[in-house]
């Protein structure tokens, strides 16, 4: 491991996990609560040794219950948190995601995917809490959810994920998984001014006429901190705008709309894709994560056999990027979704095609990363 | 008791959510008077209190009150504590759970939080059952009594909260009962003022679920129960065991001086700024 608060401008031989704090410290990551498991516990290790001489806190909880709890007691008393586990212990910290998204408070959940269910095979690779992380917690609620295919990616999205946590006051989780984040690499972090940090809006009007849960044109009221001098009430209920449990119709009805609303107005801002060799593709491979690298190597020897190929690789997963998707669905012959589960993303992405192409999967459930070649003997085929 | 009522109104979100949830005669009303009473006397500004609290009767406390206050999931209440008061260890954090809330799906963060030492203040109030919803047994009901999911008799073994946050060590461990409440005014206050995690057990009646069905009678009549078996820990010291039995005692259990954690973190800080040379 290498030591040091933090590397600006340098080139520097991390491992996925690693760079991932060195992304939150990047954007400011002051707290950081969490449980130890595989493969995700480096994450812990490394903020442990960092977070406090940046003047940080970290604090290894009794469980995941209580690290997504106190993320959110962090965040609402004016810390930039975050959390990091893997698939048992994201099960755990469901219930609380969903108060953060109730309650709109801006934190950051990793989830580094291993096999499952279950204790499942903890220190394989797999791809299998895409729709935990979209619907594992209780009832309606938008989310956003992001996936990591590299170190570089750890450290860039680690920062939007805090960015994007900030700007739309709700969690927003990172599924990364066991082979991006044990994988070493060489990236270059950089300098302070290069990259953009983004904090939360805080209230600057008078307290007696702050109203926490007002709407506003971005449908993000601003948000004010345990202890500045603006006290309201939060909670898991249903709210008025005042933060008090209701039982109005009238009320909870536009307030469900709007956290739905700042999420959806602002599709664009949110979804993010990285293409390759994808605009004039016959065949296009979709794919996120780890399995993203081996289809992007598969797609360039594709090419060079004469099979016009593309990637699309998927960064941001929830909310599903349609917009995005739907003008190359209706141009390519055929896509194939190569993930390492029984075809999460295939079957979304199989629900807004509505017969423009034809969608083939390609699916590895015994703990083993797809190869660019298994990709590739499909692509030839198709 | 002007004086009492004016000190209350100023508190009080009177112009939000009333009335309360709370059904007539509840200890809660007792418990949120003294508490009141309680931070007036500590002197804090309403800016530097926290109240957190879990889900249950005993939860819906702190949306009566003006303060920042955070009504969170289920037996996490001092999860999210732990995260405020690290975030910013100049707020006073308080926090109110139930028997069931605080001893059933919260135990495990109750002994960490505990033997973690903190500077927060836990109040629990052991109305012996599942108030809110509506009469199931708890970790506090005891042997032998009836509950909704009891109606053949409780064959558990009741939990003593206070006697357990002894052993977990927090460094303050009280008891007192919503009966006594002058007497509880000044636990919580010293329980606040306490540097260190404080824990107090408030002995508090629920009629309408644990009374009317243990033939315990109405609120007037648990009251007077819970004033004719309290002992002072002074007085409980002087009796012997028979003369104890069935009763319990209240006042302060525990009050130790040990190494809080914010403050050793702080050394945790510079020995980090050392070892990794803060360049930032
Ligand atoms: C995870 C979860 N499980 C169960 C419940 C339902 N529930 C609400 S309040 C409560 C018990 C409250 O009892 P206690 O903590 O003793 O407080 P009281 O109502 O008696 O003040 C339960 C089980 C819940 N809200 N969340
Ligand atoms: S159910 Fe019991 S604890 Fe709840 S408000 Fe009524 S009397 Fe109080």
């Amino acid at each position: 491991m290498v030591s040091g608060p933090s590397f600006w401008g340098k080139q520097v031989l991390l491992q996925g996990n690693e760079a991932m704090v060195e992304g939150a410290l990047a954007a400011g990551c002051t707290f950081f609560a969490g449980y130890p498991i595989t493969p995700a516990t480096e994450i812990s290790e490394v903020m442990s040794v960092k977070l406090p001489a940046v003047g940080g806190t970290f604090i290894q909880m009794e469980d995941e219950i209580a690290s997504m709890g106190a993320i959110i007691g962090a965040s609402l008393a004016g810390a930039k948190s975050m959390t990091a586990t893997s698939g048992p212990g994201f099960s755990l910290m469901q219930e609380n995601l969903g108060f953060a998204c109730v309650a709109e408070v801006p934190c950051v959940v990793v989830n580094v995917m291993r096999g499952g269910p279950s204790t499942g095979l903890p220190t394989n690779v797999a791809q299998g809490d895409v729709m935990q992380a979209r619907w594992g917690t209780h009832g309606d609620h938008p989310i956003i959810v992001l996936a990591v295919s590299s170190t570089a990616d750890c450290f860039d999205i680690t920062v939007k994920a805090f960015n994007l946590a900030e700007k739309y006051r709700t969690p927003v989780i990172i599924l990364s998984d066991e082979v991006v984040g044990h994988t070493r690499e060489k990236i270059r972090i950089p300098h302070p001014e290069e990259i953009e940090v983004v904090d939360r809006i805080r209230p600057n009007m008078p307290p007696e006429w702050y109203i926490p849960y007002e709407d506003n044109s971005r449908g993000v009221p601003p948000m004010g901190i345990f202890g500045d001098g603006y006290r309201y009430h939060v909670t898991g209920l249903i709210h008025d705008v005042r933060g008090f449990p209701t039982q109005r119709a009238d009320e909870i009805v536009p307030f469900l709309t709007r956290i739905h609303r700042k999420i959806s107005q602002n599709f664009f801002d949110i979804l993010m894709v990285d293409t390759e060799l994808a605009d004039d593709a016959e065949l296009l491979v979709i794919a996120y994560g780890s399995v993203a690298r081996s289809a992007r190597r598969a797609v360039r020897e594709a090419r060079e056999r004469g099979v016009r190929a593309g990637l699309l690789q998927l960064i941001t997963l929830w909310p599903f990027p349609r917009q995005i998707l739907e003008p190359y669905l209706k141009k390519v012959r055929a896509v194939l979704v190569p993930e390492m589960n029984m075809g999460q993303v295939s079957r979304e992405l199989k629900r807004i095609n509505q017969g423009m192409t034809r969608v083939e999967t390609l699916n590895r459930i015994d703990g083993n990363l797809i190869t660019p070649a298994e990709i590739l003997v499909r692509l030839l085929k198709m | 008791m002007a004086e009492v009522t004016k000190l209350i109104h100023k508190y009080l979100r009177h112009d939000k959510k009333f009335p309360h949830v709370w059904c007539p005669g509840c200890g809660n009303g007792i418990l949120l008077g003294a508490l009141i009473r309680a931070i007036d006397r500590t002197g804090f500004e309403k800016d530097d209190i926290v109240l957190v609290s879990g889900i249950g009767c005993a939860g819906r406390l702190p949306v009566y009150v003006d303060f920042n206050t955070l009504h969170t999931t289920h037996g996490r209440a001092l999860t999210f504590a732990t995260g405020v008061k690290l975030a910013n260890p100049r707020l006073q954090v308080i926090v109110i759970m139930g028997d069931g809330d605080a001893m059933a799906i919260g135990g495990n963060h109750f002994i960490h939080a505990a033997r973690r030492n903190l500077n927060l203040t836990a109040i629990i109030v052991n109305n012996n059952i599942y108030g809110m919803t509506g009469g199931q047994y708890s970790p506090t009901t005891p042997y032998g009594a009836l509950a909704t999911t009891a109606v053949y008799r409780n064959i558990e073994h009741a939990f003593s909260i206070a006697e357990l946050a002894v052993t977990a060590g927090a460094s303050l461990v009280a008891r007192g009962t919503v009966y006594h409440a002058t007497m509880l005014d000044r636990l919580i206050e010293q329980a606040i003022r306490k540097r260190g995690f404080s824990v107090l057990e408030v002995i508090s009646h629920c009629h309408t679920q644990f009374g009317r069905r243990n033939k315990m009678g109405g609120a007037v009549d648990m009251l007077r129960w819970q004033k004719e078996n309290a002992v002072r820990v002074e007085k409980a010291a002087e009796m012997s065991e028979e003369e104890m039995a069935g009763k319990f005692t209240i006042g302060v259990l525990v009050d130790r001086d040990l190494p809080i954690y914010t403050e050793e973190y702080r050394k945790i800080r510079e020995a980090a700024r050392r070892r990794l040379g803060a360049v930032k």
